[in-house]
């Protein structure tokens, strides 16, 4: 490498286990060779592969099978939602939110709402956040579902994928009833939510859970119970703690790390301190354990949906909100734990009827920043199996 | 003259039933598939979608004939005929009936493998001459898998024939008639159980089905060494794909049993034919169950797993059997 594009040295976090194998590929050099002078191959993944969940380049610099250096490329997805949302009133900004994190809108909505509700002081009613959080977790199992399935056929599993359709049709019959729409919400508005549930939605929600356990547990079986499969992500993508942490990672692949880290118990919001709960951890950090932390969390899931149900306060869905509603001067944070992970909103406010300025902290773009790292020393079949792991949202992680 | 005639109408009726057999496997890996997927499957061309496949091919052959410019032209186009034409000839000893077969030769089962062997020189040769990454990677993978995965196959092989004394399809078939104390159809399966586990999984790697797809694997090189081919180049190597489907069922079905025969009784000339491709059709399911629903292996456990356990497991049970039938069965070898 001496036609002067030789990258920069890498740096490792502090007490990495990279420290010492960081290769001297890449990062936007595709031009690499090793001792026995053989030339390594530069394969770009995507934007056009299934395999990158939307429309995700990934350069690998690979020798023989070997990936060498493995480096992402984003904004294929980019529709500017951050500055969208400057010329948007309040209530109209989960419009595009739904369209940041398409598998899980509500989090996102819930996530806006609550800096809105922080921003302006509004006492938000009690089955307000119940029934946000019932709703919350009804998508986060059904985003769990689409990552088992995807999951699945990146190992080359084509079972699980339909399998999880039909349960997360149901779960998307529910939401349509309740929000009117199956991925494209809107339900969660500053101050509330915009609807009561309907009446008779109770029972619905109530004879899917009678077999979810069920449905789940055949899903778990196909792949968790399969020795391949089991084979395969075993050491596999493995990162550890301190990595993780230094790369901002949240959600269930940072509890796989073995960080006992969850919005939902240690900075709580909604009805979730109500809620009896466990967070499902996992120390190898490998593909396995994430894949096992989230199968922890869907049964998890499961149990919470039966609390909200039976808890259920009376009350008003939403507070009073004025017709045209502007907040005070300032800035608000507020984070909810999406089944990516932290998802933040950050809202500036001068007063007027649109935000100053929205920000997002993608929860899958943290993660997703982890694939230097965690590709580099496997094989290419362990690096779809490890980008699957992660669990990305390319619309979130773009924007 | 009548030579001539015969070895035409022999001919005719491979091409048609290789065409025949493609057609309905594709149509049968859709249904499959489906019901094993919670779904329905083609049905809306034609009574049960059953015209779906013809459809497709139509399309397949009306398509224009595209060739990369970086491809090399000449190795390009002759590939998909390299990896045809060895699955066409294997169709040559398959035995279908007492004497319903295109020709007897006395090493047949051979004749198969030899000619199997030389589909891994069509595929390297159809991925390297893309001219692109993605197919010289799912290239060397199929050629790696399939030269790993000839070895298991060929020794799980010796077992039948050593027991049959002959490599003649027609008398390993002979060979198995009758029953072993007057109630357990004579069928090799049944000694032979450790080859025969041995042969259906090297015979679903062989084929290149999951969970050894690695070389077109869908979710890594999207179709691998198929990648750059379009048309009827790509139809040649997909029906390959089915006619080699076939052919290991089939020569399954011979080795391990019974080929056409019906168990505990003498099975008519006419249905021989018929009990012969139910037979190979179930052997085809069972491949497209495993396809359904297992995960794919990494290429590196694939081969780890061939060379460090089935290997050495068939290479032990020939040593085995050998011993065995030397001591118990003298007489046998002929």
């Amino acid at each position: 490498m001496s036609d002067g594009l030789t990258a920069p040295p890498r740096i490792a976090p502090e007490g990495s286990q990279h420290q010492d194998v960081l290769p001297a590929g890449l990062k936007r050099v595709p031009h690499g060779v090793d001792e026995l002078a053989t030339e390594h191959l530069v394969l770009n993944m995507g934007p056009q592969h299934p395999s990158t969940h939307g429309v995700l380049h990934v350069l690998l610099e690979l020798d023989g099978e070997e990936v060498i250096a493995a480096e992402a490329s984003l904004g294929y997805l980019h529709r500017g939602i951050e500055k969208l949302a400057e010329s948007r009133r309040y209530h109209q900004v989960a419009t595009l939110l739904d369209r940041a994190d398409y598998l899980s809108g509500l989090h996102t909505e819930t996530a806006f709402a609550l800096a809105v509700e922080q921003l302006a002081g509004i006492e938000v009613p009690r089955r307000a956040s119940w029934l946000r959080s019932l709703a919350m977790e009804l998508n986060r199992y059904a985003s769990h579902l689409i990552w088992l399935g995807t999951f699945g056929m990146d190992a080359g599993a084509m079972a699980p994928f339909l399998y999880i359709m039909r349960d997360r049709e149901l779960i998307l019959d529910i939401l349509e009833a309740w929000c009117g729409s199956r991925m494209m919400f809107n339900y969660v508005r500053p101050g509330g939510v915009f609807a009561d549930i309907p009446g008779g939605l109770d029972a619905k929600i109530r004879s899917w859970l009678a077999v979810a356990d069920s449905y789940l547990d055949d899903n778990d079986a196909l792949l968790g119970g399969n020795e391949i499969f089991v084979a395969r992500m075993k050491g596999t993508g493995v990162i550890d703690a301190a990595t993780a942490l230094a790369f901002g990672m949240t959600g269930a692949c940072l509890r796989a790390s073995g960080v006992d880290y969850d919005l939902r118990r240690d900075v709580p919001y909604c009805a979730y301190p109500e809620l009896d709960f466990e967070v499902p951890l996992a120390t190898a950090g490998d593909n396995l354990a994430r894949y096992q932390v989230r199968i922890g969390e869907m049964r998890q899931c499961l149990r919470l949906i039966h609390q909200l149900l039976d808890g259920m306060p009376e009350g008003e869905h939403t507070a009073k909100m004025p017709k045209a509603f502007r907040p005070p001067v300032g800035e608000s944070y507020a984070a909810v734990e999406s089944p990516r992970g932290e998802l933040g909103i950050h809202l500036v406010s001068d007063g007027g009827p649109t935000p100053y300025r929205m920000r997002l902290r993608s929860p899958a773009y943290f993660n997703l920043s982890i694939v230097d790292e965690a590709l580099a020393g496997g094989l290419v079949a362990d690096a779809i199996v490890t980008l699957g792991s992660l669990d990305i949202v390319l619309g979130e992680i773009d924007r | 003259m009548t030579f001539a005639v015969g070895i035409l109408l022999r001919f005719v009726a491979m091409v048609a039933l290789l065409l025949v057999n493609g057609v309905v496997l594709i149509y049968m890996l859709r249904k499959v598939l489906g019901h094993l997927h919670l779904r329905i499957g083609p049905n809306r061309v034609g009574p049960f979608g059953l015209l779906q496949t013809t459809n497709d091919v139509i399309k397949l052959l009306t398509k224009e004939d595209l060739r990369p410019e970086a491809a090399d032209a000449w190795l390009f186009n002759i590939a998909p005929f390299l990896v045809f034409v060895p699955s066409f000839m294997a169709y040559i000893p398959l035995v279908f009936g007492p004497d319903l077969a295109v020709t007897n030769l006395d090493t047949g089962i051979l004749l198969v493998f030899a000619v199997l062997s030389l589909v891994p020189i069509g595929v390297m040769m159809a991925g390297w001459a893309s001219n692109a990454k993605w197919s010289l990677i799912g290239g060397m993978r199929a050629a790696g898998q399939q030269i790993a995965y000839e070895i298991p196959l060929l020794l799980s092989v010796l077992g039948p024939v050593m027991m049959a004394g002959s490599m003649d399809p027609a008398k390993i078939v002979a060979a198995q008639a009758g029953t072993w104390f007057g109630f357990i159809p004579r069928w090799f399966v049944i000694p032979q159980i450790v080859a025969f586990v041995v042969y259906v999984i090297a015979a679903q790697a062989e084929t290149q089905q999951t969970p050894f797809d690695m070389s077109e694997a869908e979710s890594e090189l999207i179709t691998g060494f198929a990648n750059e081919y379009g048309g009827m180049r790509f139809g040649f190597l997909y029906l390959a794909e089915f006619s080699n489907m076939f052919i290991v069922a089939a020569i399954g079905t011979m080795l391990f049993f019974g080929g056409w025969q019906l168990p505990w009784i003498t099975t008519p000339g006419w249905a021989a034919p018929f009990v012969f491709m139910f037979k190979t059709y179930v052997g085809i399911f069972t491949m497209m169950w495993a396809r359904g629903s297992l995960p794919r292996f990494r290429v590196d456990q694939m081969l780890a797993f061939c060379w460090k356990r089935l290997i050495p497991i068939s290479l032990v049970w020939v040593v085995v059997w050998a011993t065995i039938q030397r001591l118990t069965l003298p007489g046998v070898v002929r």
